[in-house]
Protein backbone atom coordinates (compact mmCIF):
# COMPACT_ATOMS: atom_id res chain seq x y z
CA UNK A 1 0.00 0.00 0.00
CA UNK A 2 1.89 3.06 -0.76
CA UNK A 3 2.02 6.09 1.63
CA UNK A 4 -1.30 8.08 0.05
CA UNK A 5 -3.72 5.68 -0.04
CA UNK A 6 -2.44 4.80 3.81
CA UNK A 7 -2.07 8.39 4.79
CA UNK A 8 -5.54 9.13 3.72
CA UNK A 9 -7.24 6.21 5.16
CA UNK A 10 -5.40 7.67 8.48
CA UNK A 11 -7.04 10.66 7.98
CA UNK A 12 -10.59 9.47 7.31
CA UNK A 13 -10.38 7.44 10.59
CA UNK A 14 -8.88 10.62 12.64
CA UNK A 15 -11.96 12.58 11.07
CA UNK A 16 -14.37 10.09 11.31
CA UNK A 17 -13.46 10.26 15.67
CA UNK A 18 -13.70 13.62 15.76
CA UNK A 19 -16.85 13.61 13.72
CA UNK A 20 -18.05 11.11 16.26
CA UNK A 21 -17.06 12.92 18.97
CA UNK A 22 -18.78 15.97 17.42
CA UNK A 23 -22.02 14.37 17.43
CA UNK A 24 -21.85 13.10 20.65
CA UNK A 25 -21.23 16.35 22.16
CA UNK A 26 -24.09 17.76 20.02
CA UNK A 27 -26.89 16.03 19.74
CA UNK A 28 -26.92 13.92 22.54
CA UNK A 29 -25.50 16.22 26.05
CA UNK A 30 -26.62 19.19 27.17
CA UNK A 31 -24.11 21.33 25.34
CA UNK A 32 -26.58 23.60 23.03
CA UNK A 33 -28.39 24.73 26.51
CA UNK A 34 -24.58 25.88 28.16
CA UNK A 35 -24.21 29.72 28.93
CA UNK A 36 -26.91 30.24 30.89
CA UNK A 37 -24.59 30.32 33.84
CA UNK A 38 -24.40 34.42 33.02
CA UNK A 39 -27.48 34.62 34.30
CA UNK A 40 -28.69 36.97 37.70
CA UNK A 41 -29.29 35.09 41.04
CA UNK A 42 -32.38 35.59 43.01
CA UNK A 43 -32.49 33.65 46.17
CA UNK A 44 -35.87 32.16 47.62
CA UNK A 45 -36.67 30.46 51.29
CA UNK A 46 -38.65 27.39 51.24
CA UNK A 47 -39.88 24.99 54.77
CA UNK A 48 -39.15 22.12 52.83
CA UNK A 49 -37.51 21.53 49.16
CA UNK A 50 -37.83 17.95 49.13
CA UNK A 51 -36.23 16.44 45.96
CA UNK A 52 -35.08 19.66 44.75
CA UNK A 53 -31.03 19.74 43.24
CA UNK A 54 -28.51 21.92 42.35
CA UNK A 55 -28.82 21.98 38.65
CA UNK A 56 -32.95 21.44 38.67
CA UNK A 57 -34.61 24.00 36.17
CA UNK A 58 -36.26 27.19 37.10
CA UNK A 59 -39.51 27.38 34.88
CA UNK A 60 -42.08 29.90 34.18
CA UNK A 61 -45.67 28.93 32.77
CA UNK A 62 -43.51 25.47 31.77
CA UNK A 63 -40.70 27.55 30.05
CA UNK A 64 -36.76 26.63 31.05
CA UNK A 65 -35.66 30.11 32.59
CA UNK A 66 -32.63 28.97 34.51
CA UNK A 67 -31.35 26.77 37.06
CA UNK A 68 -31.21 26.15 40.15
CA UNK A 69 -27.23 26.90 41.42
CA UNK A 70 -26.84 26.67 45.14
CA UNK A 71 -28.85 25.05 48.12
CA UNK A 72 -28.43 25.75 51.50
CA UNK A 73 -29.62 25.56 54.97
CA UNK A 74 -30.09 29.00 56.97
CA UNK A 75 -29.61 27.80 60.55
CA UNK A 76 -31.39 30.83 61.41
CA UNK A 77 -34.59 30.96 60.26
CA UNK A 78 -34.62 27.08 59.98
CA UNK A 79 -35.21 27.44 56.30
CA UNK A 80 -33.86 26.07 52.94
CA UNK A 81 -32.12 28.91 50.56
CA UNK A 82 -32.28 28.43 47.17
CA UNK A 83 -30.68 30.61 45.19
CA UNK A 84 -31.04 30.07 41.22
CA UNK A 85 -29.72 31.44 37.88
CA UNK A 86 -32.17 33.06 35.95
CA UNK A 87 -31.46 34.07 32.35
CA UNK A 88 -30.52 37.70 31.86
CA UNK A 89 -33.34 37.93 28.85
CA UNK A 90 -36.25 37.18 30.98
CA UNK A 91 -35.56 40.41 33.57
CA UNK A 92 -39.10 41.56 34.07
CA UNK A 93 -40.65 39.24 36.67
CA UNK A 94 -42.53 41.49 39.54
CA UNK A 95 -40.84 41.91 42.93
CA UNK A 96 -44.37 40.10 44.07
CA UNK A 97 -43.46 36.62 41.78
CA UNK A 98 -43.98 33.83 43.42
CA UNK A 99 -42.34 30.29 43.48
CA UNK A 100 -43.26 26.98 44.45
CA UNK A 101 -41.43 23.41 43.98
CA UNK A 102 -43.15 21.60 41.82
CA UNK A 103 -43.01 17.60 40.09
CA UNK A 104 -42.74 17.15 36.56
CA UNK A 105 -44.78 14.15 35.92
CA UNK A 106 -46.13 11.63 38.43
CA UNK A 107 -42.67 10.30 39.45
CA UNK A 108 -40.29 12.70 37.69
CA UNK A 109 -37.90 15.19 38.85
CA UNK A 110 -38.71 18.46 40.84
CA UNK A 111 -38.10 22.08 39.56
CA UNK A 112 -39.04 25.51 40.70
CA UNK A 113 -42.09 27.38 39.31
CA UNK A 114 -42.40 30.79 39.33
CA UNK A 115 -45.23 32.53 39.16
CA UNK A 116 -45.57 36.51 38.29
CA UNK A 117 -46.70 38.80 40.80
CA UNK A 118 -48.54 42.15 39.77
CA UNK A 119 -45.96 45.03 40.87
CA UNK A 120 -44.53 47.76 38.73
CA UNK A 121 -40.61 46.95 40.07
CA UNK A 122 -38.71 43.89 39.00
CA UNK A 123 -36.44 41.24 40.41
CA UNK A 124 -32.38 42.04 40.09
CA UNK A 125 -29.73 40.43 40.75
CA UNK A 126 -29.83 39.41 44.75
CA UNK A 127 -33.49 39.65 45.57
CA UNK A 128 -35.47 37.55 47.75
CA UNK A 129 -38.51 36.10 46.43
CA UNK A 130 -41.19 36.59 49.53
CA UNK A 131 -43.89 34.17 48.22
CA UNK A 132 -42.63 30.92 48.46
CA UNK A 133 -44.66 27.10 47.87
CA UNK A 134 -43.05 24.30 49.78
CA UNK A 135 -42.40 20.51 47.88
CA UNK A 136 -45.14 18.22 48.66
CA UNK A 137 -43.95 15.39 50.70
CA UNK A 138 -46.53 12.17 50.25
CA UNK A 139 -45.85 11.23 53.97
CA UNK A 140 -47.42 14.73 55.15
CA UNK A 141 -50.42 14.57 52.10
CA UNK A 142 -51.03 10.96 53.58
CA UNK A 143 -51.29 12.03 57.50
CA UNK A 144 -53.30 15.00 56.66
CA UNK A 145 -55.19 12.56 55.18
CA UNK A 146 -56.26 10.22 57.51
CA UNK A 147 -56.17 12.94 60.06
CA UNK A 148 -59.21 14.55 58.48
CA UNK A 149 -60.72 10.94 57.89
CA UNK A 150 -60.36 10.30 61.58
CA UNK A 151 -62.08 13.75 62.28
CA UNK A 152 -65.11 12.56 60.48
CA UNK B 1 9.25 -33.82 54.48
CA UNK B 2 11.01 -30.69 56.05
CA UNK B 3 12.97 -30.77 52.26
CA UNK B 4 9.82 -31.08 50.87
CA UNK B 5 8.06 -28.27 52.83
CA UNK B 6 10.84 -25.98 52.18
CA UNK B 7 10.82 -26.62 48.21
CA UNK B 8 7.47 -25.61 48.22
CA UNK B 9 7.95 -22.36 50.67
CA UNK B 10 11.28 -21.22 47.65
CA UNK B 11 9.21 -21.90 45.00
CA UNK B 12 6.34 -19.41 46.61
CA UNK B 13 9.31 -17.14 47.06
CA UNK B 14 10.89 -17.60 43.39
CA UNK B 15 7.43 -16.82 42.36
CA UNK B 16 7.06 -13.28 43.61
CA UNK B 17 9.63 -11.80 43.22
CA UNK B 18 9.99 -13.25 39.46
CA UNK B 19 6.41 -11.07 39.44
CA UNK B 20 8.15 -8.28 41.35
CA UNK B 21 11.31 -8.09 38.78
CA UNK B 22 8.58 -8.25 35.80
CA UNK B 23 6.52 -5.37 37.61
CA UNK B 24 9.73 -3.63 37.62
CA UNK B 25 10.98 -4.27 33.85
CA UNK B 26 7.47 -3.46 32.67
CA UNK B 27 7.72 0.31 34.51
CA UNK B 28 11.61 0.63 33.41
CA UNK B 29 10.21 -0.12 29.56
CA UNK B 30 7.79 2.04 29.93
CA UNK B 31 10.04 5.21 30.64
CA UNK B 32 11.99 3.89 27.67
CA UNK B 33 9.27 3.79 25.53
CA UNK B 34 8.05 7.84 26.84
CA UNK B 35 12.37 8.55 26.43
CA UNK B 36 11.86 7.18 22.63
CA UNK B 37 8.63 9.37 22.01
CA UNK B 38 10.41 12.50 20.79
CA UNK B 39 12.52 10.80 18.84
CA UNK B 40 9.90 8.87 16.87
CA UNK B 41 8.18 12.40 16.46
CA UNK B 42 10.94 13.56 13.81
CA UNK B 43 9.78 10.81 11.64
CA UNK B 44 6.21 10.76 12.03
CA UNK B 45 5.70 8.31 8.95
CA UNK B 46 5.80 5.72 11.55
CA UNK B 47 3.58 6.93 13.54
CA UNK B 48 1.17 6.62 10.49
CA UNK B 49 1.69 3.73 9.36
CA UNK B 50 0.96 2.22 12.93
CA UNK B 51 -1.90 4.32 13.18
CA UNK B 52 -3.10 2.53 9.87
CA UNK B 53 -2.92 -1.05 11.44
CA UNK B 54 -3.90 -0.16 15.23
CA UNK B 55 -6.72 2.16 14.36
CA UNK B 56 -8.23 2.04 11.13
CA UNK B 57 -8.25 -1.89 10.89
CA UNK B 58 -10.01 -2.01 14.12
CA UNK B 59 -12.53 0.28 12.75
CA UNK B 60 -14.98 -2.16 11.34
CA UNK B 61 -14.99 -4.68 14.19
CA UNK B 62 -15.66 -1.68 16.31
CA UNK B 63 -18.48 -0.15 13.89
CA UNK B 64 -20.43 -3.85 13.97
CA UNK B 65 -19.96 -3.96 17.42
CA UNK B 66 -21.59 -0.91 18.41
CA UNK B 67 -23.98 -0.61 16.17
CA UNK B 68 -25.50 -4.11 17.44
CA UNK B 69 -24.38 -3.15 21.17
CA UNK B 70 -26.43 -0.09 20.45
CA UNK B 71 -29.36 -2.53 18.93
CA UNK B 72 -29.70 -4.52 21.90
CA UNK B 73 -29.56 -1.90 24.67
CA UNK B 74 -32.29 -0.02 22.82
CA UNK B 75 -34.85 -3.37 22.92
CA UNK B 76 -33.95 -4.07 26.79
CA UNK B 77 -34.43 -1.18 28.10
CA UNK B 78 -37.57 -0.49 26.09
CA UNK B 79 -38.68 -4.18 27.81
CA UNK B 80 -37.60 -2.88 31.24
CA UNK B 81 -39.36 1.05 30.94
CA UNK B 82 -42.71 -0.10 28.74
CA UNK B 83 -43.85 -1.32 32.31
CA UNK B 84 -43.84 1.90 33.45
CA UNK B 85 -44.66 4.16 31.07
CA UNK B 86 -41.46 5.93 30.72
CA UNK B 87 -40.36 4.03 27.18
CA UNK B 88 -39.13 7.61 26.41
CA UNK B 89 -36.33 7.18 28.56
CA UNK B 90 -34.84 4.75 26.61
CA UNK B 91 -32.68 7.11 24.54
CA UNK B 92 -31.42 7.93 27.94
CA UNK B 93 -30.41 4.56 29.43
CA UNK B 94 -29.00 3.79 25.88
CA UNK B 95 -26.89 7.17 25.77
CA UNK B 96 -25.88 7.13 29.34
CA UNK B 97 -24.46 3.35 29.67
CA UNK B 98 -22.92 3.60 26.34
CA UNK B 99 -20.80 6.54 27.44
CA UNK B 100 -19.67 6.40 30.37
CA UNK B 101 -19.62 2.22 30.22
CA UNK B 102 -20.44 0.25 27.24
CA UNK B 103 -18.14 2.80 24.99
CA UNK B 104 -15.19 2.91 26.64
CA UNK B 105 -15.06 -1.22 28.12
CA UNK B 106 -16.04 -2.59 25.54
CA UNK B 107 -13.74 -1.12 22.84
CA UNK B 108 -10.90 -1.63 25.01
CA UNK B 109 -11.80 -5.13 25.15
CA UNK B 110 -12.26 -5.54 21.50
CA UNK B 111 -9.11 -3.18 21.34
CA UNK B 112 -6.65 -6.12 23.19
CA UNK B 113 -8.22 -8.20 21.36
CA UNK B 114 -8.02 -7.14 17.62
CA UNK B 115 -5.16 -4.97 18.12
CA UNK B 116 -2.93 -5.60 21.48
CA UNK B 117 -2.84 -9.28 20.30
CA UNK B 118 -1.52 -8.56 16.92
CA UNK B 119 1.45 -5.64 18.36
CA UNK B 120 2.62 -8.44 20.79
CA UNK B 121 2.68 -11.33 18.24
CA UNK B 122 4.74 -8.35 15.80
CA UNK B 123 7.35 -6.87 18.12
CA UNK B 124 7.73 -11.00 19.80
CA UNK B 125 8.50 -12.37 16.50
CA UNK B 126 10.99 -9.46 15.73
CA UNK B 127 12.71 -10.41 19.10
CA UNK B 128 12.73 -14.37 17.99
CA UNK B 129 14.51 -13.66 14.37
CA UNK B 130 16.67 -11.10 15.98
CA UNK B 131 15.67 -8.21 14.45
CA UNK B 132 15.72 -6.05 17.41
CA UNK B 133 19.24 -6.86 18.22
CA UNK B 134 20.36 -6.62 14.42
CA UNK B 135 18.61 -2.75 15.26
CA UNK B 136 20.51 -2.70 18.19
CA UNK B 137 23.93 -3.61 16.20
CA UNK B 138 23.33 -1.41 13.48
CA UNK B 139 22.74 1.34 16.16
CA UNK B 140 19.40 2.25 15.91
CA UNK B 141 17.21 2.15 19.29
CA UNK B 142 14.94 -0.48 18.57
CA UNK B 143 12.38 0.54 21.31
CA UNK B 144 12.24 4.32 19.64
CA UNK B 145 12.13 2.70 15.78
CA UNK B 146 9.61 -0.44 16.88
CA UNK B 147 7.95 0.09 20.10
CA UNK B 148 7.38 3.91 20.45
CA UNK B 149 5.47 4.40 17.55
CA UNK B 150 2.93 1.37 18.25
CA UNK B 151 2.79 2.32 21.80
CA UNK B 152 2.01 5.91 20.97
CA UNK B 153 -0.56 5.01 18.04
CA UNK B 154 -2.62 2.33 20.51
CA UNK B 155 -3.17 5.62 22.74
CA UNK B 156 -4.31 7.79 20.01
CA UNK B 157 -6.26 5.49 18.40
CA UNK B 158 -8.52 4.32 21.63
CA UNK B 159 -10.39 7.67 22.30
CA UNK B 160 -11.19 8.02 18.56
CA UNK B 161 -12.42 4.33 18.12
CA UNK B 162 -14.39 4.79 22.00
CA UNK B 163 -16.12 7.83 20.49
CA UNK B 164 -16.92 6.26 16.88
CA UNK B 165 -18.14 3.02 19.21
CA UNK B 166 -20.67 5.07 21.08
CA UNK B 167 -22.01 7.53 18.06
CA UNK B 168 -22.80 4.21 16.03
CA UNK B 169 -24.21 2.58 19.13
CA UNK B 170 -26.82 5.45 19.29
CA UNK B 171 -27.60 5.46 16.45
CA UNK B 172 -28.15 1.82 16.42
CA UNK B 173 -30.52 2.91 19.51
CA UNK B 174 -32.10 5.32 17.35
CA UNK B 175 -33.06 2.64 14.64
CA UNK B 176 -34.55 0.23 16.78
CA UNK B 177 -36.80 2.74 19.31
CA UNK B 178 -37.52 4.89 16.62
CA UNK B 179 -37.46 2.56 13.55
CA UNK B 180 -38.46 -0.27 15.00
CA UNK B 181 -40.44 0.03 18.17
CA UNK B 182 -42.14 3.37 17.42
CA UNK B 183 -41.20 5.72 19.66
CA UNK B 184 -41.18 9.76 18.70
CA UNK B 185 -37.78 10.68 17.11
CA UNK B 186 -37.70 14.26 19.11
CA UNK B 187 -38.41 12.56 22.20
CA UNK B 188 -35.42 10.20 21.66
CA UNK B 189 -33.12 13.38 21.12
CA UNK B 190 -34.66 15.50 23.75
CA UNK B 191 -34.50 13.17 27.13
CA UNK B 192 -31.09 12.51 25.87
CA UNK B 193 -29.79 16.10 25.82
CA UNK B 194 -31.97 16.81 29.00
CA UNK B 195 -30.16 14.16 31.50
CA UNK B 196 -26.33 14.01 29.65
CA UNK B 197 -23.94 16.28 30.77
CA UNK B 198 -21.12 17.09 28.35
CA UNK B 199 -18.13 17.05 31.09
CA UNK B 200 -19.38 14.68 33.19
CA UNK B 201 -20.55 12.13 31.21
CA UNK B 202 -19.23 12.36 28.12
CA UNK B 203 -15.66 14.01 28.90
CA UNK B 204 -15.20 11.09 31.99
CA UNK B 205 -15.63 8.46 29.20
CA UNK B 206 -12.66 10.15 26.61
CA UNK B 207 -11.07 10.30 30.31
CA UNK B 208 -11.92 6.27 30.82
CA UNK B 209 -11.10 5.53 27.27
CA UNK B 210 -7.24 7.46 27.00
CA UNK B 211 -6.81 5.94 30.40
CA UNK B 212 -7.72 1.76 28.95
CA UNK B 213 -5.81 3.12 25.62
CA UNK B 214 -2.55 3.71 27.59
CA UNK B 215 -2.52 0.24 29.54
CA UNK B 216 -3.34 -1.82 26.94
CA UNK B 217 -1.34 -0.81 24.50
CA UNK B 218 1.95 -0.70 27.58
CA UNK B 219 0.87 -4.28 28.52
CA UNK B 220 0.96 -5.25 24.30
CA UNK B 221 4.35 -3.69 23.74
CA UNK B 222 6.21 -4.75 27.09
CA UNK B 223 4.77 -8.50 26.76
CA UNK B 224 5.92 -8.46 22.79
CA UNK B 225 9.40 -7.27 24.06
CA UNK B 226 9.50 -9.15 27.08
CA UNK B 227 8.70 -12.42 25.66
CA UNK B 228 11.01 -15.78 25.85
CA UNK B 229 12.19 -15.68 21.87
CA UNK B 230 10.52 -19.03 21.24
CA UNK B 231 7.48 -20.15 19.25
CA UNK B 232 6.07 -21.61 22.76
CA UNK B 233 6.95 -18.18 24.31
CA UNK B 234 5.38 -16.05 21.38
CA UNK B 235 2.27 -17.83 21.76
CA UNK B 236 2.05 -16.90 25.91
CA UNK B 237 3.17 -13.78 25.57
CA UNK B 238 0.08 -13.01 22.78
CA UNK B 239 -2.27 -15.25 25.31
CA UNK B 240 -1.29 -12.83 28.61
CA UNK B 241 -1.70 -9.59 26.79
CA UNK B 242 -5.38 -10.22 25.59
CA UNK B 243 -6.09 -11.95 29.41
CA UNK B 244 -4.08 -9.04 31.44
CA UNK B 245 -5.25 -6.31 29.27
CA UNK B 246 -8.57 -7.53 29.78
CA UNK B 247 -8.84 -7.71 33.59
CA UNK B 248 -6.73 -4.41 33.59
CA UNK B 249 -9.60 -3.13 31.63
CA UNK B 250 -11.98 -3.93 33.62
CA UNK B 251 -10.63 -3.66 37.60
CA UNK B 252 -9.54 -0.25 36.40
CA UNK B 253 -12.93 0.62 34.81
CA UNK B 254 -14.53 0.14 38.35
CA UNK B 255 -12.04 1.93 40.29
CA UNK B 256 -12.19 4.69 37.73
CA UNK B 257 -16.29 4.33 38.14
CA UNK B 258 -15.94 4.61 41.63
CA UNK B 259 -13.93 8.00 41.30
CA UNK B 260 -15.53 9.70 38.53
CA UNK B 261 -19.40 9.23 38.91
CA UNK B 262 -19.79 8.14 42.96
CA UNK B 263 -21.17 10.60 44.75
Amino acid sequence: MNTRTLELLVGLFVAAGLAALFMLAMSVSNLASFGGDEGYIIKARFDNIGGLKVRSPVSASGVRIGRVTDISYDSEGFEALVSMSIDPQYNTFPIDSSASILTSGLLGEQYIGLEPGAEEEYLVAGSMIDITQSALVLEQIIGQFLYSKADE
Amino acid sequence: MVNNLLDRIQALGHGTLAALSRLGRANVFLMAVFAGLSGMLMRPGLLVKQLFSVGVQTLIIIVVAGLFVGMVMALQAYYALVDFGAEDSVSVMVVLSLLRELGPVITALLFAGRAGSALTAEIGLMKATEQLSGMEMMAVNPVERVVAPRFLAGVISMPLLAAIFSAVGVMGGYLVAVQMLGLDSGAFWSQAQSKVELFEDLGNGMIKSLVFGFVVSWIAVFEGYDCIPTSEGLGQATTRTVVYGSLAILILDFVLTALMFSK
